[in-house]
């Protein structure tokens, strides 16, 4: 594992265990300031439980966390300031505004002329005629964006996304991939995605971690494992590993190909 | 403002906007403490016209005890409740990743039982001098103590209830209605601690409460502030609030450790 200073995140020999199950199985891995990186696995995987632990809801059984430079296990507060979190399992207060969510998360993230920012968000992701509206009367693609708002109300260096387009149309799914693409290329954030869809995936992320049964299994890029498992397609892959299948001249288990 | 000020305000802002929203809440936080005066009040005028003026100090006693044992109880479910909202909208998850400490949010939830508190009780205190002519600015300047003792212990047993909520999750919601009145026969809200059996008596000795209201007592059938009572009360509201911090602090870590803090509301 490369550890360094430029890597947003840097994770050692990670373990969850509850009780008997053990939910991540000493995982290692790096993100490098400004790359997306995407967490593929199926159900029970660990996808959410590692995200749990990035952000310090969840406090690991042993191993080590990074983020930004900050020891999640010592020094929470002081990454949690510079990152943010978006996902549909999470939700808003239903009865505020979105423009009184967002000043909420404003206030908890110590945003300068947070009024000013929510202006910004509200033009850039559309939701100027949202903005008095509860967030609770909001269509599933409406809330998504809110959500997207939310998380990014702090301007974060690192943003973790736990399905960020499940249940969205193509359009919006598309305008929010759309949208990520253009906030990391403009400020060089670092982008953790953990995702079920694989066409989202291979376009995003600059990195991918397979994840199974709380181990990783396999990492790259994108190309790389297309590259590998000789697919077109991530879904290929993704399925290749799920099922413990292997293509024609398929690969053994890579844990060394991607920045980690 | 800036830091941690901005972070509680932010929690608060947040509270307060749904107040803002929704008349049915606020209506709902005057709404029992306004009902308890006037069945206490009806009863206090029938049990002065039955039994003279000679039972108007008693009288007295009695609808003190309502007001501040109110002021004990919407402290209480000013926290929980709060906590409870965060809950129900399923918001703890994103309110836990934000920068905000769990000792902000402790501090946001007791100002927001502070103003939950006041607009609740101050109708009842309206309603009691107009139509009961009980004035409970009449215990003087040491009602401001009273007041505080009371709020503390609420606040102690709130975040007891909220330790519950953490480690037991979503089933352990009735205790926010609950667990007080339970502690209100040790209280002696409307009779003298003396009047209880001697072996539950060290019960009511420890809770701050109980001194309060003997020595709201005091003042209005003796005419004297009894000092030691406010000491004690204050004394072990200090160790009932140390006891329920680190219950506190031992169930938010406890609840990281099994991923609580994202499911408790399930």
């Amino acid at each position: 594992m490369n550890l360094s200073p430029t890597n947003a995140i840097e994770v050692q020999g990670l373990i969850k265990r509850y009780g008997d199950v053990l939910a991540v199985d000493g995982i290692d891995f790096a993100a490098p300031a400004g790359a997306t990186l995407g967490l593929l696995g199926g159900n029970g995987a660990g996808k959410t439980t590692t995200i749990a632990m990035l952000l310090g809801l969840l406090l690991p059984t042993s191993g080590s966390i990074r983020v930004l430079g900050h020891d999640m296990l010592r020094d929470r507060f002081a990454a949690l300031a510079r990152m943010n979190f978006s996902s549909p399992y999470v939700s808003l207060p239903q009865r505020l505004t979105v423009r009184e969510n967002l000043r909420v998360y404003g206030h908890l993230y110590n945003v300068r002329h947070t009024d000013a920012r929510i202006a910004e968000l509200a033009a850039e992701l559309d939701l100027g005629v949202l903005l008095d509206r509860p967030a609770g009367q909001l269509s599933a693609g409406q809330k998504t964006r809110v959500a997207l708002a939310k998380s990014l109300i702090n301007r974060p260096e690192l943003l973790l996304l736990d399905e960020p387009t499940a249940s969205l149309d193509p359009d919006t799914g598309d305008l929010v991939r759309t949208w990520l693409e253009r906030y990391r290329a403009e400020t060089g954030c670092t982008i953790l995605l953990a995702s079920h869809n694989m066409a989202e995936v291979e376009r995003l992320c600059s990195h991918v971690l397979m994840l199974k049964q709380g181990r990783v299994v396999d990492r790259g890029s994108p190309q790389d494992l297309l590259d590998r498992y000789g697919r077109d397609d991530l879904e290929e892959v993704f399925l290749d590993i799920a099922r413990d299948r292997r293509s024609a001249g398929g690969p053994s288990v890579n844990q060394d190909a991607v920045p980690a | 403002m800036t830091g941690a000020p901005r972070r509680i305000w932010g929690l608060m802002y947040r509270h307060l906007a749904l107040y803002r929203r929704s008349w049915p809440r606020l209506l709902e936080l005057a709404y029992w403490p306004v009902l308890g005066m006037c069945i206490w009040g009806f009863t206090a005028t029938f049990l002065t016209r039955r039994l003279g003026s000679g039972a108007a100090v008693t009288v007295s006693a009695l609808l003190g005890g309502v007001l501040l044992w109110e002021v004990c109880l919407r402290s209480q479910m000013g926290v929980t409740i709060s906590f409870l909202e965060e809950l129900w909208s399923r918001n703890l998850g994103h309110v836990f990743v934000s920068p905000l400490r769990p000792w902000e949010l402790v501090a946001a939830l007791i100002c927001m039982s502070m103003i939950r508190m006041l607009v609740g009780v101050a109708p009842a205190v309206a309603l009691a001098w107009a139509f009961y002519a009980f004035n409970v600015f009449a215990l003087g300047p040491v009602l401001v103590l009273f007041f505080a003792n009371l709020m503390i212990m609420g606040w102690s047993v709130a975040l007891a209830v909220v330790s519950m909520i953490l480690r037991h999750g979503a089933g352990a919601e009735p205790l926010a209605w609950s667990v007080l009145f339970g502690l209100a026969p040790f209280s002696a809200v409307f009779y003298p601690v003396a009047v209880l059996p001697a072996a539950v008596r060290p019960i009511a000795l420890a809770l701050p409460s109980a001194h309060v209201f003997e020595g709201m007592r005091g003042i209005l059938l003796d005419g004297a502030v009894q000092w030691y009572h406010l000491l004690w009360a204050f004394g072990l509201n200090g160790v009932w609030l140390g006891v329920a911090t680190l219950l506190f602090a031992r169930q938010f870590h406890q609840a990281r450790v099994r991923g609580a803090l994202l499911s408790i509301g399930e």
